[in-house]
């Protein structure tokens, strides 16, 4: 049998990811629709910041429509990157992420209902209060039939996404008209299209009081790598740390969820990718698959809005084209299913 | 145990369980329990399936909510600390541990030190070196850097009683630490075990090979519907007349013609002919 496999140092994959953050959020702000010059976009982000005025237009383009959009696409993707690995963590399970298990199907529909209800200021908590029902249903269901096994998580994800999604269908059919179709579309598909700088802000809320808090919790969820019992061993209140931590993740997801609709199989994708390249320890992984999910959500998001121009793709359709292969992929090496 | 590797932690002076009672959804697994396992000796708890043997060593690490009852290691009552603290005290080896994570043996032993560390800081290098006496100590240090899952099964136990050793503890729970092992890693782990005794470690095994509790322990709790029926010298306790009673099997005392040790033989209880 062959040795562990060569690893990637950490620091040197953050760093990697780092530049390759800032960089990606540079590009994305000279490309779309209105086309910007490298040296117009950063005369606009200076203009706003005290330099000389540049064309209104411009600026507008660049600060009230890019900027918000590429930020609030690196905030959601950090946010359900960190989501998933947590997820992954204290159910034990490679497959866990908060779109299979129906948190964001769940948000989704919390957030429709008051949205279509003429509520639209609820709109984050209904979210929050629809993924942490839908978690506790999933996860739940799973517990009754008899344990958090992968196949048995997923398949209640599957019961309770479709659940939520047919209420979901129930309220737009009952209540949507005309042009608001569309635009309950984009956001059950998953969009940051109309991502403003409220949107940005209430991104921002949920990653700081949910998000990094669980950046935290690295080496607790070390110790859930033998099971329950062994967690407890090492000292963890394992019923405690798993509702709390899934509690924080539901409401994380219910926060991303409510500026960007349910983005699927980003809490998936990247952090089996970092694990596959520094390693399972979760101090390493947290921060990483935050990196990780924020440069790959700001790269969907730029290829959704430009490769079919000017028609624009909601990005969940870019990440499920790219999710549900590695999915896939994933169902054929889990040896252990059932 | 080479030095700078782990230490006999807090609590060293045997166990002393008073009263233990564990309910799970209503049955009661664990009744009314008490018994002693005395210090730096290995101490075998036997009894046939569902006798609670896996329930009362989970109850002893804290795994499961007890109902009642007391438990002290070396005087100190275990269940009036912390969780954190009484990993320190207390580490387990449970029965068939698995992950689905490519943890590397290292990194499985550095587990150990979980109750240790400090939340924020990486490893300090107090841990570092316990971590890697634990390897030395126990024959590992050549697999350190192998995946947890390639190992055999009696490498990959043996890589489990480094990560509880590496917890630094007085009191060394095992739940059938033998079972699927060839005969030369059971041979191997048990002889094991009697060293880390010597050295000073309370040891408390669940086993199911009978001749293997009368040769390797010192003191035998005998656990039957959740109660213990008896404690005491394993030699005093392993009589054919008892284990009949607790097995429903015919049984015979033998001697290991290699080793000189004691030893039991069983033998299905006769069945009156047609």
């Amino acid at each position: 049998m062959s040795a562990a496999r060569r690893r990637v140092s950490p620091g040197l994959l953050g760093a990697a990811l780092g530049v390759a953050l800032v960089l990606v959020l540079g590009i994305s702000l000279t490309v779309g629709a209105a086309s910007l010059s490298l040296g117009e976009v950063w005369a606009a982000v200076l203009g706003r910041l005290g330099g000389a005025s540049v064309d209104p237009l411009v600026e507008g383009i660049v600060w009230d429509l890019r900027m918000p959009r590429i930020l609030t696409a690196a905030l959601v993707g950090a946010g359900l990157g960190v989501a998933g690995v947590v997820m992954q963590a204290v159910t034990r399970n490679p497959l866990a992420d908060p779109y299979l298990l129906g948190l964001s199907s769940g948000a989704s529909f919390g957030a429709v209902a008051v949205l279509l209800a003429g509520l639209a200021f609820l709109l984050p908590v209904a979210a929050f209060a629809g993924a942490l029902i839908a978690a506790v249903a999933a996860l739940g269901l799973a517990t009754a039939m008899g344990g958090l096994t992968p196949a048995r998580t997923v398949l209640a994800g599957v019961a309770v996404s479709a659940f939520a999604a047919a209420l979901t269908s129930f309220v737009v059919f009952w209540f949507v008209t005309g042009d608001s179709y569309r635009e309950v579309l984009s956001w059950l598909l998953g969009s940051v299209a109309g991502a403003r700088w409220p949107e940005v802000l209430i991104a921002t809320g949920a990653f700081l009081i949910a998000g990094v808090p669980l950046l935290l919790t690295g080496r607790t969820l070390d110790a859930f790598a033998f099971g329950d019992t062994s967690a407890a061993a090492l000292g963890i209140d394992v019923p405690r740390t798993r509702w709390l931590v899934l509690g924080l993740a539901a409401l994380l997801t219910g926060g991303l969820v409510s500026v960007s609709g349910s983005i699927g199989f980003v809490g998936l994708v990247l952090p089996h990718a970092v694990r596959l390249l520094v390693g399972p320890g979760h101090r390493a992984l947290l921060p990483l698959s935050a990196l990780a999910g924020g440069v790959f959500l700001v790269l969907a998001d730029t290829l959704a809005r430009t490769v079919f121009e000017p028609r624009e793709l909601p990005v969940g359709v870019i990440t499920a084209l790219v999710g549900a292969p590695v999915f896939a992929a994933l169902l054929l090496r889990s040896r252990r299913l059932a | 145990m080479s030095r700078g590797g782990p230490r006999v932690g807090p609590g060293a002076g045997g166990l002393e369980v008073a009263g233990l009672t564990v309910r799970v959804a209503g049955r009661t697994l664990v009744d009314d329990a008490s018994f002693t396992a005395p210090a730096g000796a290995v101490t075998a708890l036997v009894g046939p399936n569902g006798a609670g043997k896996s329930t009362l060593l989970r109850a002893l690490v804290g795994a499961h909510t007890r109902a009642g009852g007391e438990i002290r290691a070396g005087g100190v009552e275990l269940t009036a600390l912390s969780r954190r603290e009484r990993a320190r005290i207390v580490a387990f080896v449970e029965q068939d541990a698995h992950t689905d994570l490519a943890l590397s043996v290292r990194e499985t032993v550095a587990l150990g030190r979980i109750p240790h560390e400090s939340r924020w800081r990486s490893a300090d290098a107090r841990s570092v070196t316990v971590v890697e006496g634990a390897l030395e100590g126990l024959g590992l240090a050549h697999l350190a850097d192998r995946h947890i899952g390639t190992l055999s099964g009696g490498e990959r136990q043996r890589a489990f009683v480094a990560q509880a050793l590496a917890q630094e503890p007085a009191l060394l729970l095992l739940d059938e630490p033998t079972n699927h092992l060839d005969v030369a890693a059971q041979l191997h782990l048990l002889e094991m075990l009697a060293r880390l005794a010597r050295s000073g470690l309370t040891v408390v095994t669940a086993l199911h090979d009978l001749s293997h509790a009368a040769a390797y322990s010192a003191h035998t709790v005998a656990l039957s519907g959740g109660r213990v029926l008896a404690e005491g010298a394993s030699d005093a306790v392993l009589t054919p007349a008892f284990v009949e009673r607790l097995y429903g099997v015919r049984a015979a005392r033998t001697r290991n013609p290699i080793t000189g040790r004691a030893g039991l033989a069983f033998a299905p209880r006769a069945t009156p002919p047609a």
